[in-house]
């Protein structure tokens, strides 16, 4: 039967790009979860258009999902697609450019109508002319090969038909890399279990395609990529929305606290607000606010009340909460604000990513109004951080930004499952005992206690005034407002938090590349392949607490001749660090709306120790 | 003294309450003569009514005069920030359904900054008393016209007079689908009495427009319903079930005119059986807008009680309890589970 060639190979790119309404985040993800299955490790990368449905086969409604799958531990999506699966023109046009030179191309054919061609700009046929001369090409036919195979589907038309192509697509890749069919097709038969037509329609589309790359004689090889090794253990696929949610969920399991989480509808950080909305089996309360502040008041409501409040958002989503934030500042009460940081300003590109929001996040309020800010760095890293952030609120009874982007919660990877015992354990110390009770009276961390309503004897009244450090009387006293504001401040200072980790493997780099949030993967992929392939010696280390930073931070800025920082900002941890530490750090900025390559990284650091 | 934290007697509440239980130690601060005294007198006075002991009470408000309210307050209570006090309050009442949650707020507060979440608070029918201190003017910013001023009110802002078309309270709660609309005046202890008693029986949302006096920026704007010798001629005080009469001895009266439109009449002219029989509990909205538009402002005759107490299903009450008690139920054998759902792999 199989006459054609496997080759192995250990590490793949792959993109499907078509129209948004075509279907191509599905494909990817049925795929990313066929990969997991495999055990290989992997890394995606869904982008999409803000408009939910653009004008049909124009560039600008081009959505696309990209999925790195290797027999390695990989740490980015990859930056330059080696496959691309384009629909229609509009996705060739917008993606070729991403593809490697002599990549492979597999295209619709017969999305590539004049009319299309026309829509995406071409002035002449890319399939006809010697455009891709430098790519593998190959043209297949999906959309009438997908409507012959469900013909004879009853309840299925020819249009219906058509709107399985991706499914086409899907399998035809399937075949190419060997993923099993099984996932796929037991997903099919549960997504549209009360829909038999739909269901036997992309059960055949998907087998058809899957099919034709095991028999059309144009596809002579297909590929296996061995599976990854990893550390013993049960994995799961997940994106930084999911593991931000989990993790929100395990939070406040382990501090019995239940969760509140009000927000706002804003592109990207809904999805978080989705995905909690589900969990009510965990007592897990969500309300759609009718803004972003109120959605701020009332998870600061909440958390007066003794729950865990946590709220949203993503862009200016922020900036409407900033007082809120002070006022909680003020409170001194435990609140989670989660920034799914996007490309701005303003209404910018709420589909793209940034991480232009550090020093917002840091300063953005008026008046002295510090509090921790903690970044995750990889998407399952999200799962830890949101621990983190709920502990230290919890803890030191304060708001604390947690500074995700929109890479990190749509990016997914395979997560190995942490052991529940082994997460911490977050108590809340609610206030109990009426015997010289003061609402701002402090703990060694300088907290103030969690005196909630329905507590007898504990009766109190607290605001946006200035207070009376101790009883928390309003008080406009020079030398209370004085000691007040030190004192905020010195209570994030006492913030625990780790110590920065170093990978320098032979100890003797003399250049350090410190990165913070979504960096993680391509600083440390260009890490590795500069070690390999130019013997460039270099040292790494990520800041995953921004406030207060690591207390080893300067003393491992000081061991390096230069210290590199790349950043989706215009040099945001560089101010910082050279503020805090008088230390002349180099700054590398990337503010195209992309995450930052692994190629980004390799290129800087190999021009600077050229 | 530790007067923020404790009341007058620190410690757990003795039954029966008294007014003193719910009265802080914090000295307050309003303007002498501020309507608010009167408010804060009578909601203090009405508390030990009420029945609920002082912990399981918050009270939450926001910015200007009345957000000074909850200091003097000795029940749990958050000052919040301008306009915000309702969104403040859902949180805590959403969460918290064994709690009884105030808001105490002014015109600037709630119809200017804080519109929107007054307004959404009310169709969601949050279980909160919203007390609405309406003084038609900017009072802790010494003086601008408010959303209430009237057309043409000359202010520190407006020295030319004020152009804008000032919100009818009532109207506007009634337009955001509230339960429960009333209104009162600072001075008027029993009939403020007797309205906090209704808003405080009332299940969902009930707002309770104030009319409160400030004397030193706004003077006077409400004495033909407060000042005597004109309140008793201005006042038409609204009944459930009652036909609706005013003036002394009753003699003047609200009937429907021949266009359809409510009308000021002379009961001696229509017969009793002719005026309008109020009716509160009529889920359908109309005769309270009526009402609330009998008077566009409160210049002359105005009614004074409950528009609208109507039942509808209350925001979040059930809903939390039942979240509390899921929550009760899970451990780590469940997040165990939780994390494992979905497509998992083994890697030995």
């Amino acid at each position: 039967m199989d006459q054609k060639t496997v080759e192995k190979i250990d590490r793949v790119v792959v993109r499907f790009a078509g129209d948004s309404g075509d279907g191509m985040q599905l494909t990817g993800s049925r795929f990313t979860d066929a990969t997991a299955v495999v055990g290989n490790d992997l890394a995606t990368l869904p982008d999409f258009p803000a408009e939910i449905r653009a004008p049909a086969g124009t560039p600008h409604g081009v959505s696309a999902f990209q999925i790195h799958f290797a027999s390695r531990d990989i740490l980015t999506p990859g930056d330059h697609p080696n496959v691309l699966v384009a629909m229609n023109p509009a996705a060739l046009i917008t993606q070729l450019g991403a593809v490697e030179k002599g990549g492979t191309v597999i295209v619709n054919e017969d999305g590539f109508t004049d009319h299309n061609l026309r829509k995406a700009g071409y002035t002449s046929n890319p399939l006809e002319d010697d455009s891709l001369d430098d790519y593998q090409l190959f043209r297949v036919q999906m959309t009438s090969m997908t409507v012959r195979a469900t013909e004879g589907i009853e309840g299925i038309k020819a249009s219906d038909a058509q709107r399985c192509k991706n499914l086409f697509a899907l399998g035809l890749v399937s075949w190419m890399y060997g993923r099993p069919t099984e996932p796929t097709v037991h997903w099919i038969e549960k997504k549209f279990e009360d829909k038999p037509p739909v269901r036997d329609a992309n059960l055949a589309a998907f087998r058809a395609g899957y099919n034709f790359g095991e028999t059309a004689e144009l596809l002579a090889v297909h590929y296996e990529v061995d599976p990854a090794p990893a550390p013993p253990g049960t994995y799961r696929n997940v994106n930084g929305t999911q593991a931000l949610a989990l993790g929100l969920i395990a939070a406040s399991v382990r501090s019995g606290l239940g969760l509140f989480l009000a927000s706002y509808p804003i592109t990207p950080a809904s999805e978080l607000l989705h995905a909690l909305s589900r969990h009510r089996r965990f007592g897990v309360h969500t309300i759609q606010a009718e803004d972003e502040i109120a959605a701020a008041n009332m998870a600061l409501g909440a958390a007066f009340s003794g729950r865990l409040g946590v709220t949203a958002t993503s862009g200016p989503g922020m900036d409407l909460k900033a007082e809120t934030i002070g006022l909680a500042v003020a409170m001194e009460l435990p609140l989670v604000v989660v920034d799914i940081q996007r490309a701005g300003p303003s209404t910018g590109m709420p589909t793209k990513t940034e991480a232009a929001d550090l020093l917002m996040a840091l300063y953005g309020r008026h008046g002295e109004s510090p509090l921790p800010v903690v970044a995750p760095c990889t998407p399952a890293d999200c799962f830890a951080a949101a621990i983190e952030a709920v502990r230290i609120a919890v803890t030191h009874r304060t708001p604390v930004i947690l500074l995700s982007d929109t890479f990190l919660a749509n990016s997914s990877e395979p997560w190995r499952l942490p052991d529940v015992a082994s997460l911490p354990e977050i108590d809340p110390r609610f206030a109990t005992d009426p015997a010289g009770f003061q609402p701002y009276a402090r703990d060694d961390k300088l907290a103030r206690p969690w005196a909630v309503p329905g507590t007898p004897g504990l009766r109190h009244r607290i605001g946006g005034l200035e207070k009376e450090d101790g009883t928390g009387n309003i008080s406009y006293d020079p030398a209370n407002h004085e000691h007040m504001t030190r004192l905020r401040a010195e209570r994030v200072a006492r913030v625990s938090v780790p110590d920065v980790e170093v990978d320098d493997p032979d100890g003797d780099a003399t250049l350090l590349v410190l990165g913070w949030g979504s960096s993680y993967g391509a600083i440390q992929g260009a890490a590795r392949r500069l070690r390999r392939e130019k013997d460039l010696k270099l040292a790494t280390a990520h800041v995953r607490h921004l406030n207060p930073l690591p207390g080893n931070l300067e003393d491992v800025l000081r061991s390096y001749e230069r210290v590199l920082v790349p950043e989706m900002n215009m040099g945001q941890l560089s101010r910082i660090l050279r503020a805090e530490y008088l230390i002349d750090v180099e700054s590398y900025t990337k503010v195209d709306g992309l995450p930052i390559f692994t190629a980004d990284v390799m290129a800087t650091v190999t021009e600077r120790l050229a | 003294m530790s007067g923020n934290g404790s009341g007058n007697g620190a410690g757990p509440v003795e039954l029966p309450l008294t007014k003193a239980d719910f009265s802080s130690d914090q000295e307050t601060r309003w303007c002498p003569g501020c309507g608010d005294y009167a408010i804060l007198a009578s909601v203090q006075g009405f508390m030990p009514e009420f029945g609920v002991p002082p912990e399981k009470i918050v009270f939450v408000t926001g910015i200007g005069c009345a957000g000074r309210f909850v200091y003097y307050m000795d029940t749990y209570g958050m000052h919040g920030i301008h306009g915000r006090a309702p969104a403040l309050a859902t949180g805590v009442a959403a969460s918290r359904p064994d709690l009884s949650v105030w808001v105490v707020s002014g015109d600037g507060d709630a119809l200017s900054i804080g519109g929107n979440h007054l307004i959404h608070a009310l169709r969601r029918n949050v279980p909160l008393k919203i007390l609405l201190f309406n003084n038609q003017i900017y009072g802790l910013t010494k003086g601008q016209y408010s959303p209430t001023s009237e057309e043409g009110k000359v202010t520190k802002s407006t020295p030319f007079g004020s152009q804008d078309h000032p919100f009818n309270p009532v109207s506007l709660a009634l337009g955001a689908e509230a339960t429960f609309v009333a209104r009162t005046v600072d001075t008027d202890k029993k009939h403020m009495a007797e309205t906090l008693r209704a808003a405080a029986a009332h299940r969902g949302a009930a707002f309770v427009e104030i009319y409160q006096n400030c004397n030193v920026f706004n003077d006077g704007a409400f004495d033909a319903v407060r000042a005597k010798g004109q309140k008793e001629q201005n006042q038409i005080r609204l009944e459930h079930g009652q036909p609706i009469r005013f003036a002394a001895d009753g003699e003047r009266g609200v009937a429907r005119g021949a266009d359809g439109r409510l009308e000021l009449v002379d009961v001696a002219a229509v017969g009793e059986d002719g005026l309008v029989v109020h009716d509160a509990q009529r889920q359908e909205p109309s005769l309270a807008f009526e009402l609330a538009h009998l008077a566009e402002r409160p210049t002359g005759p105005t009614p004074i009680g409950i528009f609208r107490a109507v039942e509808r299903p209350v925001y979040g009450a059930e809903l939390s309890a039942a979240l509390e008690e899921a929550r009760g139920k899970v451990g780590s054998p469940e997040l165990e589970a939780l994390l494992h759902s979905g497509d998992t792999w083994t890697v030995s």
